[in-house]
């Protein structure tokens, strides 16, 4: 993209556009979100599109990256918890992580302050991060890339990890301007850090917004247009995560996740149904029915604003 | 009514774990009975605890309790919403966190904790969730809560693969620190102080867990079958007293009426 067209241009286009243009077969990926503003809109289109042999980078694969997982998408996973919050286990994964697995996945695993370094290195333009953690545990032995480095000032031992560079980072917000200044709040995750990290960036919005109300609220601006190459329009397209101010976690999902993807033959159907089923996510919506969403709908909090003047 | 004073253990768990909290310590809150237990100190004895999710909530006050541990509840009236990146370097490396509450799946008599894999790494049994944030909980806490259910199969002579370090280095896999201290390791935290299960509670003396208290009507004999190895029991050993009719009524209407958690 020319440097003007990056700054300047309009980039906005369809989940299926952006996921064709900026991700394929065995490149890294990074969907961002810590519980909030986890894009399940972008994983099932990556689904649909049938891209396969990814390295999959998320602190917490979720639900997102088991189907992801179950569909054959997912070569990798590079990882720090990987459950079903409160409910159980992630079972696409269980079932290609244990001995008694047919086939299994390659493991590369951290805790989260690990991924957390990863990310940060990659976003500062280092080639490691340094951090006090690790003695004591077994995380090092396994992981070859956790290594060590005395410092130079104390002679304290630290660990480190490397930078580490997906070639495509998935962040969804509230709101974007079609240049994909992309405005968050609520819990922030590593979005920042991941976007920055990485060598394109997908935004993924509730609302697309006029630049002019951006630069109302500059401080709410999480990732600026500079580093973003797509913008694309998506309401409910975290479901069945959440978007502060929009619309909340379904939990009873979550919970009732368990079930379905206890065997492969309900995860596959639910796929079918859902996902392959499914052109996006406007049909998604549809799909599960126009009475389900009601429950969902955010019981407004409005703040104040603050006094840009000067 | 008679029934509605018996507790379960899950209520004694939170009940108990509550205790260990005061009035404005600093806690990193975990998901599951660590919630439970953080809400009730905070609706109950420890109004002012300062709490802090690794999800960057911090000074949260839920209204509802969290179902996980990035709810929205924790972010609607926190005192500030921060990066992941702030929370474990600004608030758990900078030395901030006054207590760290964990839970496993095996535990041994120094504390260390496994919650990675049952077996081989390489060729597990059971594929655990891992460390997610736990490891540098426990290195970097001033003082570290566990709650854990007790069995032979969790409180266990060695772990499969330790995850979050203890009072001393111990694992079933080859390291290069074992049997090292944590101060010959250079953990900064105080490590693991106290273990709340499911019968009775144990305190570590000379970095190894001894039974200190035990629940009412729970037999000592009960405790060290349910033990993998020979625990210690404290010559001074407590009956803890049942839970008081105000925390369970808490616990039952206000803070789980769904029974997530208990």
């Amino acid at each position: 993209m020319a440097k003007n067209a990056k700054i300047r241009g309009d980039k906005l286009c369809s989940m299926k556009e952006a996921i064709a243009e900026s991700l394929h077969d065995g490149e890294s990926l990074v969907i961002d979100g810590f519980t909030h503003l986890i894009c399940f809109a972008a994983g099932h289109e990556i689904i649909r599109q049938g891209i396969k042999g990814l390295t999959a980078i998320r602190l917490t694969p979720d639900l997102v990256y088991d189907q992801m997982i179950e569909a054959g998408s997912v070569k990798k996973l590079v990882f720090s918890w990987a459950g079903n919050p409160g409910v159980g286990s992630l079972h696409a994964l269980r079932r290609r992580s244990q001995k008694d697995s047919k086939s299994r996945i390659e493991l590369e695993e951290y805790s989260h302050f690990g991924m957390v370094a990863r990310f940060l290195a990659g976003s500062a333009g280092l080639p490691f991060w340094t951090l006090n953690n690790y003695g004591g545990t077994n995380i090092g032995d396994v992981n070859p890339l956790i290594r060590k480095v005395q410092c130079p000032y104390t002679g304290k031992e630290l660990a480190t990890v490397p930078a580490i560079h997906p070639d495509v980072a998935i962040v969804h917000c509230q709101r974007a301007d079609k240049q994909g200044n992309a405005q968050v709040w609520g819990l922030m995750g590593t979005q920042k850090e991941a976007a920055f990290a990485s060598q394109r960036v997908i935004v993924v919005a509730e609302e697309i917004v006029e630049t002019s109300l951006i630069r109302r609220d500059p401080n709410r601006t999480l990732i600026p247009s500079i580093i973003v190459d797509h913008v694309v329009h998506e309401p409910w397209g975290a479901h069945p995560s959440y978007v502060q101010g929009y619309y909340d976690r379904d939990n009873e999902f979550y919970v009732n996740w368990e079930q379905i993807s206890k065997t492969p033959e309900t995860y596959q159907n639910y796929l079918q149904d859902f996902v392959c089923g499914v052109k996006n996510r406007d049909e998604y919506r549809r799909k599960v029915g126009s009475d389900y969403w009601n429950r969902l709908v955010k019981k407004s909090r409005m703040c104040e604003g603050v006094d840009y003047g000067f | 009514m008679a029934s509605d004073s018996k507790w379960s253990t899950s209520e004694m768990m939170a009940v108990r774990a509550s205790q260990e909290l005061r009035d404005d310590d600093v806690v990193f809150v975990g998901i599951g009975l660590p919630n439970l237990a953080c809400n009730l100190a905070r609706a109950t004895h420890a109004p002012h605890l300062f709490m802090i999710y690794e999800s960057g909530a911090v000074g949260a006050v839920p209204e509802r309790l969290p179902v996980s541990i990035g709810d929205p509840a924790l972010v609607t009236d926190s005192l500030s919403i921060v990066g992941q990146a702030d929370i474990f370097q600004g608030f758990l490396q900078n030395g901030l966190i006054e207590v760290g509450f964990l839970g496993g799946a095996q535990i041994d008599r120094y504390g260390n904790i496994n919650t990675t894999v049952i077996g081989d790494f390489e060729n597990p049994t059971i594929r655990l969730p891992g460390s997610g944030g736990a490891c540098e909980i426990a290195v970097h806490s001033k003082r570290l809560l566990v709650i854990m259910r007790m069995s032979p199969k969790s409180f266990v002579e060695a772990c499969d693969f330790v995850t979050s370090p203890g009072t001393q280095f111990h694992s079933k896999r080859k390291s290069k620190g074992l049997g090292k201290t944590r101060s010959e390791l250079g953990l900064p935290g105080g490590g693991p102080t106290t273990v709340i299960t499911d019968l009775g509670v144990c305190q570590f003396i000379d970095d190894e867990m001894v039974l200190t208290e035990i629940y009412p009507g729970i037999e000592v004999e009960k405790v060290k079958v349910s033990c993998g190895w020979p625990l210690r029991i404290s010559s001074k050993l407590k009956v803890v007293p049942a839970p008081g009719q105000a925390a369970l009524s808490l616990l039952r209407e206000k803070l789980d009426p769904q029974k997530l958690y208990l």
